[in-house]
């Protein structure tokens, strides 16, 4: 594959990967807590926090990628601090890409697995107490594995989401080949050079493939929820 | 064991105020759709929290709004069969009914697994997910899995009420054997009056979310100023009987404390104690020996109460032997008839009258 795909496109693609499959994972369990909020629970400001999560899906990806460059750069509301006691940086390094990819998939994520959510009664977590389950108990044995299918179709979109991030990408991070430049800030990249369209459309039809297989994949995993519920 | 429940909440615009005691055996909460008794069940069962309450089982607290006590439901070891099964559908029939021994970290009792298998009859449905169950096999697998999480008392909110009438009638000689096999005290909640009146032993009526009457089943059910909350068309009384043997032509002879009944052929072998309810309906008076008559059970008694009611109807009390029997008539008859206590009468039962689904099986 190496002799096809140039070593920047090749390095793009494993970062790619890379960011995605840590947004996905450290996103899941407060993506499942969401859901379940949303879902389930009633309480004060739960329309504020549905906003606020589906905020990144209306918003332009650059005012995204900016208000984490204002909350998250070194001398941010949450970056200094987090500098300052942790030494830890986001903006302009790979980190900060799974940050903004977190984010911008994070909609995706909730509404696959609230969408689950919302097809077990939750009458069934009661039963489970009066059996002498605790509260994480019956959700772990009970909710959880009948949405499964659910949340890895979730999953699965907000990793293809991740995969695909721009806009708040390079807005927060710029286009640092190797260390922030994904795919997508790498078709952009070879794009603003002469002669660079080969390996743009290379990389154009690895996106276009990885997304349609995410597509397709979380939709058969979504119908299996039904088919978990039903008990058959 | 004996649970005590004293509890006021608001809810939907109306006020529930109750206080009762259960002890052993089947205690039915009795009373219309929307009259509280739910309300009553999630409280004891601790998935409702009441403004407040006292509920004591066996001297344990498991709640006290004044004292600030909620025991949370996982821990207070009642077992709740709801309306629906509420099977977990993931799971097969026997992960279902293993559950409750795995949350409560119990320790494997084989015999009582068999046991509770056997009587629910479920040894064939057991590698089965509950998708592919009926709606009787549903609801005897969530009382096995009830069972099986060994509760110090059961609930059951109108366990029958999603099912058809073939399916009731299946489910219901579960009931009695684990009314009268496992020691396990029952709440039952119910709006049927034969469902009431052949499983339980204490009866509580609930009305408005107060409680109206409560006491012996067989006491609350023959009382004729109960019938009114009760259902006048439906009201009737209980007998208690043993099963003497068959005749040729299709009928089966019980013996009581009052004498004899002869009813429709019975499904119970010679020697069976049996629980039978009488609808008052079915029962016609006469001052004389009555002769020639089509009621093959003319019972002798003593008129105990007579009620006249607010409409056209009365309600007579009899005593025979150690039983009453209840029977409705027109008050124009009681008034022609001049019926009043002390009297001694005699009530005439036409053996067809009784209803198959009316005759329980009981362990006296």
């Amino acid at each position: 594959m190496s002799g096809w795909l140039s070593p920047e496109a090749l390095e793009a693609i494993r970062l790619s990967l890379k960011v995605a499959l840590w947004a996905t994972v450290l996103s899941l369990p407060a993506g499942i807590f969401v859901a379940y909020a949303l879902a389930r629970w009633r309480f004060p400001g739960k329309q504020l926090l549905n906003g606020l999560v589906h905020l990144p899906l209306i918003l332009p990806p650059v005012v995204t990628g900016y208000l984490l460059l204002l909350a998250f750069g070194r001398t941010g509301l949450i970056g200094q601090p987090l500098y300052d006691w942790f030494g830890i940086t986001l903006a302009f390094r790979w980190t900060g890409a799974v940050l903004a990819a977190a984010i911008m998939a994070f909609p995706l994520l909730v509404r696959a697995i609230r969408l689950a959510l919302e097809a077990v009664d939750p009458k069934l977590e009661e039963a489970a107490k009066t059996l002498g389950a605790s509260r994480l108990l019956g959700f772990a044995t009970i909710t959880l594995p009948l949405i499964l299918p659910g949340v890895i179709a979730g999953a699965v979109l907000a990793f293809a989401k991740a995969m695909g991030e721009f806009g708040a990408t390079i807005t927060f991070v710029s286009n640092i080949p190797g260390q922030t430049q994904t795919v997508p800030s790498a078709i952009y990249a070879f794009l603003q050079v002469p002669g660079g369209e080969g390996a743009a459309l290379q990389l154009v039809v690895i996106s276009v493939g990885l997304a349609l297989g995410a597509l397709l994949l979380s939709e058969v995993l979504s119908r299996r929820v039904a088919k978990r519920i039903s008990g058959r | 064991m004996t649970l005590d429940v004293t509890l006021t909440h608001q809810f939907d615009g109306f006020a529930c105020d109750v206080e009762f005691s259960a002890p052993a055996g089947i205690t039915a909460l009795f009373g219309h759709s929307g009259s509280g008794k739910t309300t009553i069940v999630n409280a004891v069962a601790g998935l409702l929290r009441p403004e407040a309450g006292r509920i004591v089982m066996d001297g344990q607290v498991l709640l006290d709004t004044a004292a600030g006590i909620d025991l949370p439901t996982a821990r207070r070891r009642i077992g709740y069969v709801f309306q629906e099964a509420r099977l977990f559908p993931h799971m097969t029939v026997r992960q279902n009914m293993l559950y409750g021994r795995w949350a409560n970290r119990l320790r494997r009792d084989t015999a009582h697994e068999a046991q509770v298998i056997d009587l629910l009859g479920l040894g064939h449905l057991l590698t089965r997910l509950p998708g592919r169950l009926s709606g009787g096999e549903s609801q005897r697998v969530a009382l096995g899995r009830a069972l099986l999480a060994r509760p110090r008392m059961l609930l059951m909110d109108e366990p029958l009420a999603a099912l058809d009438s073939a399916r009731k009638s299946e489910i219901l000689p579960y009931l009695e054997r684990l009314r009268d096999d496992f020691g396990v005290p029952i709440l039952y909640v119910s709006h049927s009056l034969s469902e009431v009146a052949r499983l339980a032993t204490t009866v509580v009526v609930v009305e408005r979310g107060t409680v109206l009457r409560s006491g012996p089943a067989a006491e609350v059910l023959s009382d004729p100023e109960a019938a009114p909350s009760l259902g006048i068309r439906e009201a009737g009384s209980i007998l208690q009987g043993r099963l003497v043997g068959h005749s040729d032509d299709g009928l089966s002879e019980i013996a009581f404390s009052g004498g004899a009944l002869w009813l429709p052929k019975i499904a119970a072998n010679p020697g069976e104690d049996l629980r039978v309810r009488i609808a008052a309906g079915g029962v016609t008076l006469s001052r004389d020996e009555p002769l020639n008559t089509s009621s093959l059970n003319v019972l002798h008694g003593v008129i105990d109460t007579v009620r006249i009611g607010r409409s056209a109807g009365a309600m007579v009390r009899i005593r025979v032997g150690d039983e009453v029997i209840l029977s409705r008539i027109s008050a124009r008859a009681a008034a022609q008839m001049a019926l009043e206590a002390g009297q001694p009468i005699y009530a005439c039962l036409a053996s067809i009258s009784v209803a198959r689904s009316d005759i329980g099986q009981t362990r006296v």
